[in-house]
Parts: structure tokens; C-alpha cells; sequence
């Protein structure tokens, strides 16, 4: 009796040592995200001894290599965002309307077709997605819409349209599956045709889901590197139309940290564009998270 | 004038929406009334008139609008879903019509000769692999007990939400910061040096948040009742996960391992300062060897360098490579799971 009640003891101990391992390794993804911070920071803000934040965001030149340097970040930003904001207006109605597509309309068996094809687009490494755009967009952008350079803002922008529209399509599929079936029986019960219930039934109860994926679509477009170092063309300028080359900030960290100087200041000031640059995507997905938990989903749905 | 329908007695005002056709008035089940044709009489025999009827339904006109519109809408959705596949298309097509004819024995089992404008990709492809598994071995694991904390133990409250906040901020960290915080940390901090281990940490972290998703969704996909049957039957909560749990959600696992190692060969930011270099003499023969990598091979083809427009044909082979690599490995799991699912449900 006595031996049972030690070994239950034993036991117990154990699925609490078990417990509190599960917990510990479970905070690895907090540890990485505030190692990520803190290396960002001790290697970034050593360059605000030679510029101040102010100068630094809002300085309209980047010439690191200069004598003397100015380390100017805002045609960067303006670059980021601008490539973000063109490259939503294609994604987003697009990604929309494909998860729509996907919920609402197509058969099983079309969906089954549709949807590995939507996440084969996602799969498609950005590396590849920006060859493509190099040598097939730029060169076609180039000859038959006579812009200056094949390489600019709007092919940056299309490519990463492409990459985000997956996202978008994705998450917005989920928010719109999340509407409770009740709320659109009630619908197409009180005579509303399948459209109507769509427009203002299911979209409305899924709009914060879907706010959430525009918004995880933007920050997949702002951080993406490899698309906007190889498309974008490169000019630290601040674009005045949309077939102008730009630099957007990944594409700037990218491009130069092979050739600062190690802790120089063009070392340092590349870390700080990764922490306005890592402060933006922060930014869009609390902004999202903040949406999903707030707006939570009409009914007896949740995210 | 009014209407009242005959079997309630219930009384409907004359309403603009009658007047503009919207409904119809069906008189009784045999005689049929279109307010289209009817609404001028309506207008001029006055106000004081009742109108004894059947039913107001939505007339016919209205019914078609509707219903072209709701046809309009679908084929725009039909259209969106499109313009998807027919992008993949584009894409695959070029890279494969230009990429074929670089693909041969030669090319994938020789290194780069001739200052890299001939040979092959051997050291790339040996590159690749070596990155996407070290990074699966880093991330599977942690993925698999992170996710197993969530979904298994942890209760709802402030700490889980903490947790997933972490992971969804993570998921979202551009690939460009982990590729400096992977310099910073690995490389100078802990001195690894630009190396496979500091690669493949960096791209392990990347991949956490991707492991930890399918497997939160596989473990959520194990019916309680398993969970139920194993603990009424005496076994402790992780004998249960063990013995119970993890083996039915295996195959959803796997899935995710699969995606996250694609994921990982795919990835040319988080290298390019850890790992990858333009050109290494020899095959890799430790964790601490710098190497070369499919993405950042492309990458370096086509943009540096003096022979931009001759190696062209070994940038598209190298494309084709890689695409056919993550596409291979993304397409297995969507079929496994396709497959999965079916035997499930």
C-alpha cells in the first residue's frame, strides 16, 4: 500500500517535470523573437552617434558610402511602402475574391484543384519569383510599355502581389468559413439569392478575419527581400511614378551588408533600417492580432 | 391604395418599392398580376382603394437583375481564382521551356568550372539539402513540443496568449531580419563563423512558426475521445500524448515537416550573410564549412558578376532545380494530406 502511494508520488512528479519541460520549450518562440530584438538593437543603435533618429528617418539621402556619409533612410521607406501599397491593390481584391471563390463557389472537386494551386504560388521560392520577374517581366514591361527600365516600382509591386495574395487568400478563406452556417441558412431561407448573402451576410460577419489576412498580406509584402533586390532597381530616390526604380529597405540591408565594413557605421546603420523595418512588420501583425481578438467573429464562430 | 393579403387580413402599404416593380402581386394561385403592368392602374384609381390579394413575391424583371448580378459576381470570383493558375502557369512555363535544356547528368553532379560560366551544380544542391535538413532538425523538434504544450497542456489565459503572440510575430519577422539577426548572433556572437551550423540555425528559426502551425492543427485533428479512452483507462496525461496523441497525429506532422524543410530550401535572405558564398573549391566536410546554395547561386548568377547574360542558361537550370525541389516536396504533402484527409473524413 505504502509502495503505491510512493510510486503514485513518482509519477506525479514526473508529469510535472514533463509539464514544465513542454512550458520552457514552448517559450522558445518568445526567446528567438526577443534575442531577435535585443541583437537588432546592440547592432543598430551604435549608429545613432553619428545621425540622429530624426535625421536618420527622415533624411532624404542615403549615400553610406559617401565622404561623408549620410545615412538618410526615408527614400527607403517611402520605397517599402510604396511597393507595399501598389502591391496591395492587386493582391487584395485578388485574394479576396479567389478565397470567395474557394468558400462559396466552386464545387468540392473544383476546390481540390484550386486550392493546391493557390499554395504551390505560395511555395514558390521569392528567390525564383524574382528571376522570373527579371528576365521575363522587366524585359516584356521594357519593350511593350516603353518604360525607361524594366526593373521599377510596378514590377516589384506585381511580383510581390503575387507572393501575398496566398496569404490574403488563405486566412480571408478561414474568417469566411468561420461565419456560422445558421447566419447564411437564415439568409438564403428569407429569399436572398446566394450573392446577397454573400454581400450581406457572410462578408460582413467576416470582415474582421479578413481585415486580419490584408493586413498579414501587407507585412509579407513589406518584408520580402529577395523580390525587391532583384526587381525593384535599386535608385535611392523617392519614386515620382510608378515606373521609376526604387530601393525599398530589404532590399538595401541585402544588397550592402556584404560590403560594410564590419561595426562601421554603414554596418550599424544597415541594423537600424532592419529595426524600422522589423518595427513595421511588428506593428502590422499586432495591428492584425489586436483585430482578430477584438472583432472576434460574429456568432459561435471564432479565429 | 392598399393591399390586403386575403388569407391574414394583413394590410401592406403601397410602397415605392411595389411602384418600381420590385414585386409582383399574385392574385390567387390561378390569376397572376405583374405590378409592371399594373402599377399605372394602381396610380390612377386613388388612394382610397384596397386590393384584396394572394401574395406579394419579387417580380420577374427584379428576379433576372438578381440573378445576373449574382452571375456577374461568381465569374468575377471564377475570374480571380484564374488569374492564380494561370500566373503558376506563366511562371513554370518559362522556367521549364528555358530550363530543360540546361538540366543533364553533367550539370547536376559536377561542380561549377570555367570562373562558374560552365559545369554544374553539385555543390549547390549537397548545399541545399544540408541547410533544409540541419534547420528541420533544429525547428521539428521545438516546433513539435512548443505545439504539444499548446494544444495539450497549456489552459486558456494570459501565458498562452503571450506565447501565440510570439509565434504569430515571428512567423512574421521579414526573412531579411533573421538573416541579420542570424550574423549577428551566430556568426560574430557565438562565433560560428559563415557556416552550415549558422545557416541552418537561422533558417530553423525561420521555420519554428511554420512546424509549430501543422502540428498544433494534426494534434487538434486527434479526436478528444482518444484522449478520453487513454486517461480513463489509468495512463497519465503524457503517457497518453505519447503513446496515444503523437502517434495519431504523425502523418499531419510529417506534412508540416515536409513544408517547413521546402520552406527552408527556398530561402535566399536568411543565408546570404550565415551560410552561403559565391563559390567554395570543395565539397562542405563540416558543420562549419561555408557553402553554396541553390536560391543564393541564382541570385549571385544573376545579378553580380561580368557574365550576367552567358550564364543564363545555368541561372534557369539552377531555377528549374530549385523550383522542381520545392515543388516536389510541397506537392507530395498536399497529396498526402489530400490523401489523409479522405481516409478521415
Amino acid at each position: 500500500m505504502k509502495d503505491r502511494h510512493i510510486k503514485g508520488m513518482g509519477r506525479q512528479r514526473r508529469e510535472r517535470a514533463i509539464r514544465i519541460l513542454f512550458f520552457c520549450i514552448a517559450l522558445a518562440s518568445i526567446a528567438t523573437l526577443s534575442m531577435i530584438v535585443v541583437f537588432l538593437f546592440t547592432e543598430g543603435i551604435p549608429i545613432l552617434t553619428k545621425v540622429s533618429v530624426k535625421d536618420f528617418i527622415f533624411g532624404q539621402y542615403w549615400y553610406p558610402t559617401d565622404e561623408p556619409p549620410e545615412f538618410g533612410i526615408f527614400p527607403l521607406i517611402v520605397a517599402s511602402m510604396a511597393v507595399t501599397g501598389v502591391a496591395s491593390l492587386i493582391s487584395v481584391p485578388l485574394g479576396v475574391l479567389t478565397a470567395l471563390y474557394l468558400a462559396e463557389v466552386a464545387s468540392a472537386r473544383l476546390r481540390e484543384v484550386v486550392k493546391p494551386i493557390v499554395e504551390l504560388l505560395a511555395a514558390l521560392p521569392s528567390v525564383v519569383i524574382g528571376f522570373f520577374g527579371m528576365v521575363v517581366v522587366a524585359p516584356f514591361l521594357q519593350n511593350s510599355l516603353g518604360a525607361a527600365t524594366g526593373l521599377n516600382l510596378f514590377n516589384a509591386s506585381l511580383m510581390l502581389a503575387f507572393m501575398s495574395v496566398p496569404t490574403i487568400c488563405s486566412v480571408s478563406e478561414d474568417a469566411i468559413f468561420g461565419v456560422p452556417t445558421e447566419l447564411k441558412e437564415a439568409s438564403l431561407a428569407l429569399g436572398a439569392t446566394h450573392w446577397e448573402t454573400i454581400a450581406r451576410v457572410i462578408l460582413p460577419g467576416s470582415i474582421s478575419g479578413i481585415a486580419t489576412a490584408i493586413i498579414l498580406g501587407m507585412s509579407r509584402a513589406i518584408g520580402e527581400t529577395m523580390v525587391v533586390l532583384m526587381v525593384a532597381g535599386g535608385a535611392a530616390m523617392i519614386p515620382t511614378s510608378l515606373f521609376d526604380p526604387v530601393r525599398p529597405m530589404p532590399a538595401s540591408i541585402a544588397a550592402e551588408m556584404a560590403e560594410a565594413p564590419f561595426r562601421g557605421d554603414h554596418y550599424y546603420a544597415l541594423f537600424a533600417t532592419g529595426i524600422v523595418l522589423f518595427v513595421f512588420t511588428l506593428l502590422f501583425n499586432l495591428i492584425a492580432d489586436h483585430i482578430a481578438h477584438k472583432y472576434r467573429q460574429v456568432g459561435a464562430a471564432t479565429l | 391604395m392598399r393591399f390586403v393579403l386575403r388569407r391574414t387580413g394583413k394590410v401592406l402599404e403601397d410602397t415605392a418599392n411595389m411602384r418600381k416593380g420590385i414585386f409582383r402581386v399574385i392574385m390567387n394561385k390561378s390569376e397572376e398580376h405583374n405590378t409592371k403592368s399594373g402599377s399605372t392602374s394602381l396610380s390612377s384609381s386613388g388612394r382610397s382603394q384596397e386590393k384584396r390579394i394572394g401574395l406579394l413575391v419579387p417580380s420577374r424583371a427584379r428576379e433576372r437583375q438578381r440573378r445576373l448580378i449574382q452571375s456577374a459576381a461568381f465569374w468575377l470570383f471564377r475570374g480571380a481564382a484564374a488569374i492564380n493558375g494561370i500566373v503558376l502557369i506563366i511562371i513554370l512555363y518559362f522556367l521549364v521551356a528555358r530550363g530543360w535544356r540546361a538540366i543533364n547528368w553533367t550539370f547536376l553532379t559536377q561542380p561549377p568550372l570555367e570562373a562558374m560560366t560552365e559545369g554544374g551544380i553539385l555543390p549547390c544542391i549537397v548545399g541545399t539539402l544540408c541547410l533544409s535538413l540541419g534547420a528541420i532538425l533544429v525547428a521539428l523538434p521545438i516546433g513539435v513540443a512548443s505545439a504539444i504544450y499548446l494544444n495539450e497542456y497549456a489552459r486558456p489565459g494570459r501565458v498562452i496568449r503571450i506565447i501565440r503572440l510570439g509565434i504569430n510575430n515571428l512567423a512574421g519577422v521579414p526573412s531579411i531580419v533573421f538573416g541579420l539577426f542570424g550574423l549577428a548572433f551566430f556568426v560574430v556572437w557565438l562565433q560560428f563563423g559563415v557556416s552550415i551550423l549558422s545557416g541552418a540555425l537561422t533558417l530553423g528559426a525561420m521555420t519554428l512558426p511554420v512546424i509549430i502551425g501543422a502540428t498544433k492543427e494534426a494534434l487538434r485533428a486527434v479526436p478528444d475521445t482518444y484522449r478520453e479512452a487513454s486517461l480513463g483507462l489509468g495512463a497519465t496525461k503524457w503517457q497518453t500524448i505519447h503513446r496515444v496523441v503523437l502517434p495519431a497525429s504523425l502523418p499531419g506532422i510529417l506534412t508540416g515537416a515536409i513544408l517547413g524543410i521546402s520552406r527552408a530550401a527556398g530561402e535566399t535572405a536568411p543565408i546570404m550573410f550565415t551560410a552561403a558564398v559565391f563559390f567554395t573549391p570543395s565539397l562542405p566536410s563540416s558543420i562549419f564549412d561555408e557553402i553554396m546554395a541553390l536560391p543564393y547561386h541564382i541570385y549571385v548568377l544573376a545579378t553580380a558578376g561580368t557574365n550576367i547574360e552567358t550564364t543564363r542558361h545555368l541561372q534557369y537550370g539552377t531555377a528549374l532545380v530549385l523550383i522542381a525541389l520545392v515543388l516536389g516536396l510541397n506537392l507530395a504533402a498536399i497529396l498526402y494530406r489530400a490523401r489523409l484527409r479522405r481516409r478521415m473524413g
